[in-house]
């Protein structure tokens, strides 16, 4: 609260420099800002930056990890009954003398003799602290502001370069941002190798990576029989493979036959119309689809599959009968031929951005030829826009792979290896999603396979990603 | 002349025209595979809005039942109104309006309690709370007909199924029915569905708390992604030098746009949930994962409305005297703008609609109200589509179709926006 009363003042503070400054400058150019190096904000926004920028950084600071350090400077001597309390009493403990101390709720424990004691002790210390670093923050704060005016505000002269020193500031903050994006990449990759490397710590890689059992259960005591679970995700591949290669056989003929449709055929008011509308196909959630797909399609398949099986039941093909009786709902055709029907848009507008990249002259240098417009398309233009069609292909895959929500929701649970379409299998995915919803401990195998799986995820969909763009680089032919 | 012609050009101009046939034989069947891949894309697209609104349109209607209720002095005492068994008495007296009475066990005030909300015990308990006067009169209350009790008035139940597999019996849809006919029921739009939150009765559950929750996690994900992703765009295509960090940087961008959205997830729970201690399940930090998901996106969208600005305006700008970030600011910008919040929209658009990296930060739990802030439990609309597909009751599934359509309608909103502004502002150089 103080820490937010503060940046409001400090605002203030820093907005009232700003004018200052400005006017300062313009009196020294006798009120002309022709005489001055820069326009006159530029003054009164070089002080208002010196004023204003370190002081709110230490505020933010302070109001970001104000209450971290406090809980470390609480926890650092605890009192001798405290140390007798198990690991998670100390947690309570200490929530408890914080929120006391913050006139907040406490939990419903109750504390008595040496244990009361040491509660009203670290109240006591954590009212103390909480004081020390609210205080201590703000009075940083305004020795930093009033530094920088003591600084910056002489500098303001006629001749000085403020607009060079303003821009320099924006430049900075432009960098920060584009930084951004790959400390993004940093903290994908490092929190995605340091959980791992403690998974692989209990699993050797070798057996994750080539094992072909998955079964990721942990013993609730150690002399459990099967304490150890297996973790090798070979099936959890091989389910994943089967899903996409479904996904791009619904996918890659559909999205690439309409691309070359609205791109060669299609007069302007055909694409005006269908472009919009696979549009919102692409538009619409996973969700949505992995609704469709364990509500609609995997029911309606279950009972068209399980009526031809009742048909072939006693006639030659009596296994297969028996068999296709009893098919579930879960099986890989559902949730891959879903996942498909989501892919076409992103097939189809990819292939139609590179299609229409072909230039019109091949085109009708084949025409004039005498070729049809198929035969254009199938001997010319196909050829030509080739590297981009597979690149957009392997795009596809990489989005099938990583994809979620339909496969959690349409796919089953159970790890196979298998090419039939219409068993049950699990994929990549829907495994990180089972282990880590709900809570679990973060020391255990089980919870930090996920991680694995997310890294080998991360890793697959890079090299694909890398590898569509090496295509499009290596092999695309310039033309004009 | 042609007459004329030598034979070996007439057998060629033959061979020609036999072939031919073929040939438009071949490019017809080319066109029509074309035409069939656009007509299946688009019947897709039908089923799937279709279906969806064929489940979920029923959503929208709800049956509530209007019953005068006698405060029964006998049985509701004014000093523990709170420990009094309303539910009981209602379903007693409606059991009186249908010309039974209840058995010794209690069996039937039970079914009747089955097929009436027990909202309408709430809303007597707070009323009797409130003025305690009331114990003794009589008080018309107004409550939805439980969820099962709906599905029998909207067809989904029905008499022909055998009385063990539905999980109303003969009884109580006798009861429905003369509650019907004696004019208790009535219909209407369900205003409860968008004003109510997440509740474990079908019937009182509604979408406003993962509403309420999807637009403070986007508003979060907006202040990020948009200003740090506009400035980040700005700097690599206006400002930074060709070398090997601003490649490093391009390369990146392009890569993180391919990442998984789950990947995004796992990031979210190991450095936001588990080493900065964000709390779980806040729109804060489901804010910022998609913010993170967005950025690329973001930065992509904003460079190419950068790009398209011709560079004449630049020129000019630091011909009178502009400096670079003068001219960016007060020229490129601004005439960036359009594209760069259609850009912006559509990925925000795309947030909206995000569930799996939302269920790696633990936003899968139950929230039975609005959010209390940005940092208190929340859910979102496309979560909230994921819990209720998962619950077994069948009626939350016309429910799910219900928040599909709810989310639907935001999504095409926002596309719709992105689509008019790029109309309205789009310029051609």
């Amino acid at each position: 609260m103080l820490t937010w009363v503060a940046l409001l003042a400090l605002a203030l503070f820093s907005g009232a420099t700003f004018f200052a400054a400005r006017r300062k400058a313009l009196a020294q150019a006798d009120g002309k800002a022709v005489g001055l190096h820069s326009l006159p904000g530029y003054y009164g926004g070089f002080v208002a930056l010196w004023v204003g920028a370190p002081a709110a950084l230490v505020l933010l600071a302070i109001a970001g990890f104000g209450d971290r350090i406090e809980v470390a400077a609480l926890r650092a001597q605890p009192a001798a009954a405290v140390q007798a309390m198990s690991g998670q009493q100390q947690d309570v403990f200490f929530d408890d003398a914080r929120a006391i101390a913050e006139g907040g709720r406490p939990s419903e424990t109750i504390y008595e003799g040496a244990q009361k004691q040491a509660l009203d002790g670290t109240v006591a210390q954590a009212r103390r602290l909480g004081r020390l670093i609210g205080y201590g923050g703000v009075a940083a704060a305004a020795v930093l502001a009033l530094a920088g005016v003591f600084l910056a505000y002489p500098k303001v002269r006629p001749d000085f370069r403020a607009r060079n020193q303003v821009e320099a500031w924006i430049a900075g903050l432009f960098i920060l941002c584009s930084v951004t994006a790959v400390l993004t990449t940093v903290g994908i990759v490092g929190s995605l190798v340091w959980e791992s490397w403690r998974f692989f710590q209990a699993v050797s890689p070798i057996d994750f990576l080539f094992g072909t059992e998955w079964n990721p259960q942990i013993a609730m005591r150690s002399d459990q029989f099967a304490s150890k679970g297996a973790f090798g995700a070979v099936p959890l591949f091989a389910g994943t493979f089967l899903i996409m290669m479904i996904a791009m056989m619904v996918a890659a003929p559909v999205g690439l036959y309409s691309a070359i449709y609205l791109s060669e055929y299609a007069r302007p008011w055909t694409r005006a119309v269908v472009k919009p509308m696979l549009e919102i196909l692409a538009g619409v959630p996973t969700v949505v689809y992995g609704f469709f797909a364990a509500l609609t399609v995997g029911p309606l398949f279950r009972a068209g599959f399980n009526g031809i099986g009742a048909m072939l039941i006693g006639g030659p093909f009596d296994g297969l009968g028996q068999y296709l009786s009893q098919v579930q709902n879960q099986m890989a055709l559902v949730a891959g031929g879903v996942m498909g029907i989501m892919l076409i848009p992103f097939v189809s507008s990819l292939s139609d951005d590179i299609l229409n990249a072909v230039p019109q002259s091949l085109r009708d240098g084949s025409l004039a030829m005498g070729a049809t417009r198929s035969e254009t398309v199938k001997n010319v233009v196909l050829p030509a826009a080739l590297p981009g069609i597979m690149a957009a292909l392997l795009l596809a895959v990489s989005r099938a792979v990583g994809e979620t929500m339909i496969v959690t929701m349409a796919a089953g649970l159970q790890a196979k290896t298998t090419i039939n379409p219409l068993d049950t299998v699990t994929t990549v995915t829907v495994q990180i999603v089972t282990l880590l919803t709900g809570d679990q401990e973060f020391d255990s195998p089980k919870t930090l396979s996920a991680f694995g799986l997310g890294l080998t995820l991360f890793c697959v969909t890079l090299l694909l990603n890398i590898v569509a763009l090496r295509i499009v680089q290596k092999y695309r032919e310039q033309y004009d | 002349m042609t007459d004329a012609a030598p034979p070996t050009s007439a057998s060629l101009r033959q061979a020609v025209e036999s072939r031919l046939k073929k040939r438009h034989a071949q490019e017809l069947r080319f066109r029509l595979y074309g035409q069939v891949a656009i007509v299946v894309a688009l019947a897709f697209l039908v089923l799937l809005v279709g279906r969806i609104v064929a489940q979920g349109y029923t959503t929208f209607i709800d049956y509530r039942v209007t019953v005068p209720v006698y405060v029964d002095p006998a049985r509701i005492h004014a000093d523990d109104i709170a420990g009094s068994n309303f539910d009981v008495m209602i379903a007693d007296q409606v059991l009186a309006r249908l010309g039974t009475k209840d058995d010794e066990f209690g069996t039937r005030s039970g079914k009747v309690m089955q097929i009436l909300s027990n909202d309408l015990g709430f809303q007597l308990l707070k009323k009797v709370r409130s003025d305690p006067g009331l114990i003794g009169k009589t008080i018309t209350v107004t409550g939805p007909v439980k969820a099962d009790g709906a599905l029998y008035y909207k067809g989904e139940i029905e008499r022909s199924t055998p009385e063990t597999e539905r999980k109303l019996d003969d009884e109580q849809l006798r009861w429905l029915d003369s509650l019907k006919a004696k004019g208790l029921v009535s219909s209407g739009f369900n205003v409860g569905f968008l004003t109510r939150s997440d509740s474990t009765e079908p019937e009182q559950a509604g979408v406003l708390g993962a509403v309420v929750g999807s637009a403070m996690m986007l508003l979060v994900t907006a202040l990020l992604a948009v200003p740090i992703g506009v400035m980040a765009a700005t700097y690599l295509e206006e400002f930074a030098p060709k070398n090997r960090w601003t490649d490093v940087i391009e390369v990146n961008i392009n890569n993180l746009a391919a990442v998984p959205s789950i990947v995004y997830g796992l990031l979210g729970l190991a450095v936001f949930i588990n080493w900065l201690h964000v709390p779980r399940s806040s729109p804060l930090v489901g804010g910022l994962v998609l913010a993170l998901m967005a950025l690329p996106t973001v930065i992509i969208a904003t460079r190419s409305a950068l790009k398209a600005v011709p560079p004449s305006i630049r020129e000019a700008a630091l011909g009178i005297g502009a400096s670079k970030t003068q001219t960016v600011f007060h020229h490129v910008l601004p005439l960036a703008m359009p594209g760069v919040m259609t850009g912006a929209i559509l990925s925000l658009a795309h947030a909206l609609g995000e569930t799996a990296p939302l269920l790696m930060i633990g936003m899968i739990s139950f929230v039975p109200g609005v959010p209390e802030g940005f940092t208190g439990a929340a859910t979102v609309l496309p979560v909230q589509v994921y819990i209720w597909e998962n619950a077994s009751e069948r009626a939350f599934h016309e429910r799910t179709a219900g928040a599909i359509m709810v989310l639907l309608v935001f999504m095409i909103t926002m596309n719709m926006a992105a689509i008019l502004l790029r109309r309205r502002f789009e310029r051609r150089w």
